[in-house]
């Protein structure tokens, strides 16, 4: 079988990923693999959907050379995915949009999501906003404080942000309630998952909304920068920005796939959420992955400066891509992530989001032992100003 | 036969239903859990369900969130509930038990590792929330090779075209959740509940409990009527919670005492 033929029919990829739901979440799983398998294969969903990437979301992102910051780090070409430029700020809204249009589809008036850092809850908000669904995004308390303009977006658009007490108060804990008021109101609720996890179908169906991210490079590298890239960069706390781009190019055998996970304030330390790079594999959430866990299986709370990136575990297919040694997965530091955004801010006026910072910071890394004429492609997910206030907490700035 | 096989035929025998009880291990405290199960026992409980603590018990409402939360900060995991379960076992041969949980604390041990130990541990069944029995392919095959019952839910979301799948994954009983969401939730409906036995009990010959929104004498015995057996939870959890912890045993002992009123009165 070849890598991009996964998942098989029951979801796997290899071990990982499958359906680890309570019962009462086996019917609706299955109506929504059976409505989405009818989708896929129907040219008029594709065509809205594409329709509305183009002219609601601004698709195609432009690539980007970043030659200032090349110049900078010493070493391959830096080139970047703008999808910081989509509408509402971040690579979110693919998914969004797909789902969101699943869900009319499907007869559902209801929407709920989770949220880490508010990226996936606001492009939420948003397609509920544009498609007349009531919204309810459920956010780890903890998070409603540090991502404090994205809860006020999505009140704006509508949505009730419900903040989650429970646990680590973080991504983990929303994806937990989302899922228990899914299971309660099963019958009239769509569970827009914001990332490619949880039980099959999700994490094939996220994938492929995502993809669009990976197809276009391959159209836009050889326009820009007459070939493909050799190496793919892009961050990874669920993996869907990652696997957007990753499963594309996964035939392009030349292509190096850099997954960049949260190392917090290290692998040493403990503090971090780096499950492919530190983790072991388990099951959470649906489905069957590496993740971040004690000797008694349970789960361990994660430290990232990026709320978007805080997240115990990560999509299956990454941990398939991992053993398969397609893609490699490796760790940077908050403050290397940090040191990596105001290089973006000083050298190229973008503002990136600190989950994107990841991937840049990774790209410093690996540009000087590259020679000048290679090409670095770094998925460019979300936009930063919704960090901002987390920037200056950490300069010691009052805003 | 199983524990669990042998306690319904002796009930059916005297023309009873069954209660089953359910605690989370280690809640409030480590040392409480072993007496409580005698309590429960004593109170007239026939089938133990003993919840493994988990960091993230998605189908679980808050009573039982916080049981587990508490149990964990006692510090309690899948070994200890084993161990719970050996000394309950040192002086109770008879009453069934049943480990209810996640799937990810028994994968971390190793499902063949845990079937070994629960069993010699004294453990009669195995009920994991998160694996269906699509994903159970040789997970229940490792369970009833050691002699445990693997335990499986239906709710009202199942098509009748899945029950035989799941009933042919299952041993011991059939857990059927009255409602759906998760544990704690509100009233169930009885006939909507009586109408789903029904046509579980075409697919399907083990005794079928039935779970979710039973809270008092009076639901235990609408329920009683038309189930196998009653299965409560958050009920008795949530008088854990509100108890002081010398009052804690004779508490839920006076409930589950009432509780048992109401079961008996169903077959009088």
């Amino acid at each position: 079988m070849k890598l991009t033929d996964l998942p098989d029919a029951r979801g796997h990829f290899g071990p990982y990923g499958g359906i680890f739901v309570a019962e009462t979440l086996m019917a609706a799983l299955e109506e929504l693999r059976v409505e989405y398998d009818r989708a896929r294969n129907d040219p008029a969903f594709v065509a809205e959907f594409e329709y509305e990437l183009k002219h609601y979301v601004g698709r195609p992102s432009p690539v980007y050379h970043a030659k200032r910051l090349s110049e900078q780090y010493g070493g391959a070409q830096i080139y970047l995915k703008r999808e910081d430029l989509n509408h509402t700020g971040a690579h979110k809204i693919n998914n969004t949009i797909g789902q969101a249009l699943l869900a009319r589809r499907m007869g559902k008036k209801r929407v709920i999501a989770e949220t880490g850092a508010g990226q996936h809850g606001v492009a939420s908000a948003t397609v509920a906003a544009r498609y007349g669904m009531e919204c309810v995004v459920y956010m780890g308390a903890e998070d409603v404080i540090r991502q404090a303009p994205n809860v006020f977006r999505m009140k704006l658009l509508g949505a009730t942000v419900v903040p989650v007490s429970s646990g680590s108060k973080t991504l983990k804990d929303a994806l937990n309630e989302a899922m228990r008021d899914w299971v309660t109101n099963v019958d009239s609720t769509f569970y827009i998952l914001g990332t490619a996890a949880g039980p099959h179908p999700y994490p094939m169906l996220v994938r492929d909304f995502q993809c669009v991210i990976g197809r276009e490079c391959i159209i836009q590298m050889p326009e820009l920068a007459g070939r493909q890239p050799d190496a793919v960069v892009a961050c990874v706390g669920g993996g869907s920005n990652a696997i957007g781009i990753f499963h594309p190019y996964i035939p392009f055998e030349a292509v190096r796939l850099i997954g960049v996970e949260a190392g917090g304030s290290g692998i040493a330390s403990g503090k971090h959420a780096a499950p492919l790079s530190a983790g072991t594999p388990g099951v959470l959430h649906g489905f069957r992955s590496y993740l971040m866990q004690d000797g008694n299986g349970q789960i361990i709370e994660t430290h990232s400066i990026s709320a978007g990136l805080d997240y115990p575990g990560v999509g299956p297919e990454h941990s398939y891509l991992k053993d398969a040694g397609r893609a490699e997965y490796v760790a940077i530091n908050d403050d290397e992530a940090m040191a990596a955004f105001h290089d973006l801010c000083r050298f190229e006026g973008i503002i990136p989001a600190l989950e994107s910072s990841h991937a840049v910071a990774h790209a410093k890394k690996l540009a000087p032992t590259m020679k000048k004429d290679q090409i670095i492609l770094v998925n460019l997910s979300g936009r930063g100003d919704k960090d901002i206030n987390t920037v200056a907490k950490v300069a010691g700035i009052t805003l | 036969m199983s524990r669990i096989g042998q306690t319904f035929n002796a009930l059916k025998a005297h023309n009873k239903k069954a209660l089953i009880t359910f605690i989370t291990a280690g809640d409030p405290g480590k040392g409480l859990t072993v007496p409580l199960m005698h309590a429960l026992v004593e109170a007239g409980a026939d089938i133990i369900e003993l919840g493994v603590p988990f960091s993230d018990p998605m189908a679980d409402g808050p009573v039982i969130q916080r049981a587990s939360e508490r149990a964990l900060a006692n510090k309690v995991g899948l070994k200890d509930v084993l161990a719970m379960s050996a000394e309950f076992r040192k002086s109770n041969t008879t009453t069934p038990i049943v480990l209810m949980g996640y799937a990810n604390p028994v994968e971390r041990m190793g499902y063949e590792t845990f079937a070994l130990a629960a069993k010699t541990a004294g453990v009669d069944g195995v009920l994991t929330v998160d694996i269906p029995p699509e994903e159970s392919l040789g997970v229940s095959d490792v369970f009833k090779a050691a002699g445990l019952d693997p335990i499986f839910l239906l709710s009202p979301t199942t098509p009748e075209s899945r029950i035989e799948r799941v009933a042919a994954a299952a041993g011991g009983f059939i857990y059927y959740v009255s409602l759906k969401g998760v544990t704690g939730s509100a009233d169930l409906d009885t006939e909507e509940v009586a109408r789903k036995i029904a046509t579980i009990r075409r697919h399907c010959e083990l005794p079928v409990g039935v779970g979710f929104g039973i809270r008092d004498a009076a639901t235990a015995e609408a329920v009683a009527r038309i189930a196998d057996a009653v299965v409560v939870g958050s009920r008795i959890v949530n008088e854990i919670e509100t108890s002081p912890e010398d009052e804690v045993i004779n508490r839920v002992k006076a409930l589950v005492q009432d509780l048992r009123r109401g079961v008996d009165a169903a077959s009088k």
